[in-house]
């Protein structure tokens, strides 16, 4: 934890969220507009857009930073993310590169992590927004009768950006007392070229309040299919002790002790690659702007055979707090964002030479683990096509 | 004895102890047996029949009629609550229970975090595996004195406890839940609120509330656990049929198992549901475990290591090692006891984090002693002694003891028994 920073710095911030504020206070640090002269801009998706926009953008100075890279939707949206993921898994497969290595169904070993996906085209007028866009289908023909029957006054006409995207719905998660659940696990990241990541050490797992049922009859009731906080709140059983989170240290507990530990350690371990090749697949398409971080929220999903399957990134993990552990945990991940974007006691500021080297020694009293260790055995590729640096 | 008689008001109440069930709600909670949590019955009406404060209440009263204190000012009177002189061990003879817990010596819990697992932990785990093949269970106790590797704690567990399942056990277990769903009895009721108010509250094992009711349910109907009131002073409470109160002839043994849940017995269940997947061994587990050491922390004995012993264990203990403290917090009204005694009734359960829980009870199950649990109590006031020091009123000792969720047992319990 940093004292009070010897610059104060000037801050900008779009949600009245108190695990920022708090944050920011803590340092001393003085609030001033998004239009003033700010050091650091903690941004909303939106307004994010105008200020990297081609009309009404501004240059960044170099004491300024801004919690966005300009194009992180080539992550963040789904099907972007889809392609982007699939792209890479063809060049390495073009470069018989040893992680595209495939098994004789012809499915990737090591890269088969996002459930079969489909893009559809904007015949279909889909709400997207958290969780009320988010149907399920088992009959492509539900699609049409819904795209029929919609009952929407104001139809768009399909444009030639919208697409929609269908993924396979995995129906065998694995259930712990019988719940189905979706981890949320936070990553840092400051650079795509080279890539340096953080991974948050506390993540936390959020369960459905009702049983999970994979029978028909029951794919109509939202509270047993689907994770999200927002969704399950206003359920019957929703529970505002502990808002059905469970932290990732209890998963990891329950699972050393009832699948044993070499299995438990190969999952996260799993979990920690599927996040490193979701960043080197967008890497090069992100512009690395020098003035961007990103902490990305990953949905990820683990099926009952302990595979994990990456379903989303989002670009602004909610920073809401349900439960009072769940705001002292976002507090913390704020204060070791902060820490590693700004060091403590130095003002913001490029440095060739920094950009360029390795990072520094993590403060050990970070929450922060280091990511992806080097030693992997096997699946450590013989020649990495590009630099990639991670702590 | 008053829980009878709270049982039996029951039923002036006309709630019946003992109903049995329609068909068709035998075939609904047939259908719905793994989902119990959501859809209970109506518990409005139902408040725990008493909770670990009240027990608290009865031991404070307990006394030694024979006894003469020496003289009429009582100067021998001791400083705590239990007022019986009970013979225990003394520090050195836990020092001495306990030595393959000293400092000198490397334990799961403590040194398999942070140092490399080369020096340890690597060890550790291919002895535990060559201990599980052997499957001996004296070897695993053994073993189990420094503390059990997560992966391996489940079946070591199994092995000191002496439970092996096969086709007669699951066979029991189906007669039981066949009996749960046959017959509505009171006590499920008192299960169904203790398990609301308890686990369900609780972020670490809220998960599991469904496997409680799978656990809790049949082993109230099981009356082989009738068997642990053999070891223990008390006896099962028994109920009359209707309009023959009094005539023993028409005695029943209420609930089956003779064991009437507090507030807080599904907690003693909890910790369990992270070992064991399967609920017909987390049944036969938590039954080995409930009969061989927790029904001493809710039934009144001068066993060595009833409730009552251990309470006056850590008064003794606390009194000897932190007289200071304990005089400071008794002058600002707060007995260290009340404070510390639902801790000891629930092993800890639901007040630590459940992966140092389930440290501790390797423990209790490695040394055959509940003793371990007034040594952490003790070791735990020792550690807040500062903010304690400065507390003055009980509400303020209470707070500063309110939170144990980041405490390590095992550097704790080395630390108030081998280091001074």
């Amino acid at each position: 934890m940093s004292g009070k920073q010897t610059v104060r710095l000037k801050y900008a911030c779009d949600q009245d969220k108190s695990v920022l504020i708090n944050n920011f206070e803590a340092r001393g640090w003085i609030p001033v507009g998004a239009d003033d002269d700010w050091n650091f801009y903690w941004a909303n998706v939106q307004s994010i857009r105008s200020v990297f926009s081609v009309d009404s953008g501004y240059r960044l100075q170099d004491d300024q930073v801004v919690n966005h890279f300009p194009n992180h939707m080539e992550l963040t949206r789904k099907d972007l993310m889809v392609k982007n993921i699939k792209r890479y898994r063809k060049e390495l497969d073009k470069d018989n590169n040893p992680l595209a290595e495939k098994d004789e169904t012809g499915r990737f070993v090591h890269l088969d992590f996002i459930p079969q996906t489909y893009m559809l085209p904007a015949d279909y007028n889909l709400f997207v927004e958290e969780g009320i866009g988010i149907f399920l289908v088992n009959k492509l023909s539900q699609l049409k009768k819904w795209s029929r029957d919609s009952k929407t006054s104001n139809f768009v006409p399909p444009t030639s950006k919208d697409t929609y995207v269908i993924s396979k719905y995995i129906d065998n998660p694995l259930l712990i007392g019988g719940k189905k659940f979706d981890l949320r696990l936070y990553v840092l990241v400051t650079s795509f070229r080279p890539l340096k990541c953080y991974m948050f050490k506390l993540g936390f797992c959020r369960f459905c309040t009702v049983k999970y049922n994979a029978s028909m009859n029951e794919l109509d009731n939202m509270f047993v299919h689907l994770t999200n906080v927002s969704i399950q709140k206003t359920g019957d059983d929703y529970n505002a002790v502990h808002g059905g989170k469970w932290t990732v240290q209890n998963l990891r507990l329950y699972l050393e002790s009832t699948h044993g530990k070499e299995v438990t350690d190969k999952l996260f371990d799993e979990i920690d690659w599927q996040i490193v090749h979701s960043l080197k697949a967008v890497a090069g398409g992100i512009s690395n702007d020098r003035h961007c971080y990103e902490c990305y929220g990953y949905d990820i999903i683990i099926d009952d055979n302990l595979k994990p399957w990456l379903i989303e990134v989002n670009a602004s993990p909610s920073l809401t707090s349900t439960t009072s552990s769940d705001r002292i945990m976002k507090y913390k991940l704020m204060n070791d964002v902060i820490n590693i974007v700004i060091p403590p006691g130095e003002p913001p500021e490029y440095d060739e030479d920094l950009a360029q080297s390795d990072p520094i020694t993590v403060d050990p009293k970070n929450k922060l683990g280091p990511g992806a260790m080097g030693a992997r055995g096997i699946r450590e590729p013989k020649g990495r096509p590009s630099p990639a640096t991670w702590k | 004895m008053f829980l009878l008689l709270e049982v039996t008001a029951c039923v002036q109440r006309s709630i019946f102890l003992w109903l049995e069930r329609p068909d068709k709600e035998q075939r609904d909670l047939l259908s719905r047996w793994t989902e119990l949590g959501t859809d209970g019955p109506d518990l409005s009406q139902i408040r725990p029949v008493y909770a670990p404060k009240d027990f608290l209440d009865v031991i404070m009263a307990l006394q030694n009629p024979n006894y003469n204190t020496g003289d009429s000012t009582g100067t021998y009177t001791l400083w705590g609550l239990v007022q019986l002189p009970l013979k225990l061990n003394d520090v050195n003879k836990l020092r001495l229970l306990y030595s393959d817990m000293a400092i000198n010596q490397c334990q799961t819990g403590v040194d398999d975090v942070d140092i490399p697992p080369e020096m340890f932990d690597a060890d550790r785990m291919k002895l535990g595996r060559k201990v599980i093949t052997a499957d001996h269970g004296p070897l695993a106790q053994e073993y189990a004195k420094k503390g059990c590797p997560i992966s391996l704690r489940g079946d070591l567990w199994c092995q000191i406890l002496g439970v092996i399942i096969d086709e007669f056990d699951v066979l029991y277990y189906e007669q039981l839940k066949s009996n749960v769903i046959a017959h509505d009895l009171l006590v499920d009721s008192l299960l169904y609120k203790d398990v609301k108010l308890t686990a369900t509250n609780d972020d670490q094992y809220f998960v599991f509330e469904d496997f409680l009711y799978q656990i809790l349910l049949p082993f109230t109907r099981d009356t082989d656990v009738l068997k642990h009131f053999g070891k223990n002073s008390a006896s099962p409470p028994k109920s009359y049929i209707r309009g023959k109160l009094g005539d023993e002839n028409f005695a029943v043994v209420y609930p089956p198992n003779g064991v009437i849940p507090f507030h807080g017995f599904a907690m003693y269940v909890a910790p369990l549901c992270y070992l064991y997947q399967e609920p017909v061994k987390l049944y036969y587990v938590f039954r080995e475990i409930y009969t061989r050491y927790f029904f001493r922390l809710h039934s009144i004995s001068s066993h060595p290591q009833g409730i009552v012993c251990l309470s006056l264990l850590f008064e003794n203990l606390l009194q000897m090692h932190e007289a200071e403290l304990f005089f400071h917090l008794k002058s600002v009204g707060c007995q260290p006891l009340r404070i510390a005694f639902k801790w000891l009734v629930r092993a800890f359960s639901g007040y630590l984090h459940s992966d140092q829980v389930l440290l501790l009870w390797d423990r209790v199950l490695a040394y055959n002693s509940l003793e371990i649990l007034p040594v952490l109590a003790v070791s735990i006031f020792s550690f807040r002694k500062t903010n304690l020091l400065k507390v003055q009123s009980y509400n303020a000792a209470e707070a500063v003891l309110a939170d144990l969720t980041t405490l390590q047992v095992i550097p704790l319990v080395q630390l108030s028994l081998f280091s001074k």
